[in-house]
């Protein structure tokens, strides 16, 4: 095209994305303007093509059906945080009574166990995800301000942004995510060539220390503080990811003062 | 309460089956990959149904579907996730004289040309044409920035053109 207008503008206008007045101007421009003419009739002659092609991919009566009977065969899980009671209620199950443990407590631990697994591989699928082409930050910067105003205006909860850059830890974004189901935030820091997700949710559980894990080669650290449960991924050493987690619980705490 | 859990699922996700499908088939460009993960995706949404509030429900299931086809294609198919678009290859691989044999047929091309594009440029199309979705469900459902959707979109649309009018010169070619 070499019509010199904002290639967005036309798309805009194309799928009704422009505001009456905006609209209008570029009907002006329109009227005067053959490239740009030509190449919206060039746009609608495909998505008329792409209409009467039925390229709509229709579910499967059999995939409804193994749907139908999958969330027949399960609940809902309501969710306990990674970190509740995973020793404590072992321990004050192991003083009461040995034979009870045995029939009754070890099924719930291991509840647990598989609820930690869910979680780990959640966390790292989520990490995987955002390593792909585009998609690890959604705001590109390194000033906490602008992230705390982005953050602001798409997660309904708040937490502290600093960037570690003079501890190693350099802030390059952020981004919204979904882990098991609920929407966190997700801040991304780079310490030479590993890159770190933190991902940010709110919980009721009360502070907890943090708690670590491996899967698949990844290393996770999770903890929570004031009302904010915190989980760091990254294939980076096990220290690394324990000074970020250091760094980011004292900047809490400094914000809590 | 489980199973009124499970009523208020198929009234309100279940209905967003096709789309769910759809959008997995077009990110994978295969029907029976996308089956195991719409199958994964509804019964992941099923679980976390309770972190699910309010809002809109088939962005927040397409988030889903979305994020498993991802997570599907880095785990199995690692080297068809790249954003370039190798216009040589692809020549290369439409132009087989069986795809010109069909190219006749409107659908199979409008499809060869869709499955030359990157998987997020055929998502983003799905998304504005076949779900009618707008620019800020898209982002939403992509979790990409409102400026990165448009431009997606205008790339995506002037690669499905060229794709196309290099599928009618091939056919062109090939009457000669």
């Amino acid at each position: 095209m070499s019509c010199d207008l904002d290639n967005a503008l036309l798309h805009s206008y194309f799928d009704g994305e422009l505001s009456v007045i905006s609209a209008a101007e570029f009907q002006y421009h329109l009227a005067r303007c053959s490239d740009c003419i030509d190449e919206l009739a060039a746009m609608s002659s495909v998505r008329g093509s792409l209409k009467h092609a039925r390229l709509y991919e229709s579910a499967p009566a059999s995939l409804r059906l193994k749907i139908r009977v999958g969330i027949h065969s399960r609940a809902p899980q309501t969710r306990p945080s990674p970190l509740l009671g995973r020793r404590g209620l072992a321990a004050a199950a192991a003083i009461v009574l040995v034979a009870l443990i045995l029939w009754r407590v070890v099924p719930v631990v291991r509840k647990e166990e598989d609820y930690q697994a869910e979680f780990a591989a959640e966390i790292v699928d989520a990490h995987l995800r955002s390593l792909l082409p585009g998609q690890i930050t959604a705001v590109n910067s390194a000033d906490p301000a602008i992230l705390t105003a982005w953050f602001d205006s798409k997660v309904k909860f708040a937490f502290p942004v600093r960037n570690f850059a003079s501890n190693g830890f350099a802030l390059q974004g952020g981004r919204v995510d979904i882990v098991q189901g609920r929407t966190v935030a997700a801040l991304v820091y780079r310490s030479r060539d590993q890159v770190f997700n933190v991902f940010i949710w709110r919980t009721r559980e009360s502070d907890d220390s943090a708690h670590a894990g491996e899967r698949q080669g990844y290393q996770w650290i999770d903890w929570r503080k004031d009302r904010l449960e915190f989980c760091a991924v990254s294939d980076a050493a096990p220290s690394d990811l324990q000074t970020l987690q250091r760094l980011l619980t004292l900047s809490s705490s400094i914000t809590a003062e | 309460m489980e199973a009124e859990d499970r009523a208020r699922f198929e009234q309100l996700v279940l209905p967003h089956l096709d789309a769910a499908f759809n959008l997995a088939a077009w990110i994978l460009s295969n029907r029976s990959d996308a089956e195991d993960v719409t199958q994964e995706a509804m019964l992941r949404a099923y679980r976390f149904f309770d972190g699910f509030y309010c809002g809109d429900v088939r962005a927040w299931l397409l988030q889903i579907v979305r994020n498993t086809s991802y997570t599907w294609l880095e785990k199995n198919r690692r080297m068809h996730i790249t954003d370039e678009f190798n216009e040589e290859l692809h020549t290369q691989s439409s132009a087989t004289p069986e795809s010109i044999a069909i190219a006749g047929d409107d659908r199979e091309r409008l499809r060869q040309a869709l499955e030359t594009l990157p998987p997020r440029f055929r998502e983003v199309l799905m998304l504005r044409e076949f779900e009618g979705c707008s620019y800020k469900e898209i982002a939403e459902i992509t979790s990409t920035p409102l400026g990165t959707v448009m431009s997606s979109l205008s790339r995506a649309r002037r690669q499905l053109q060229s794709a196309m009018a290099k599928h009618a010169e091939g056919e062109a070619a090939h009457e000669l």
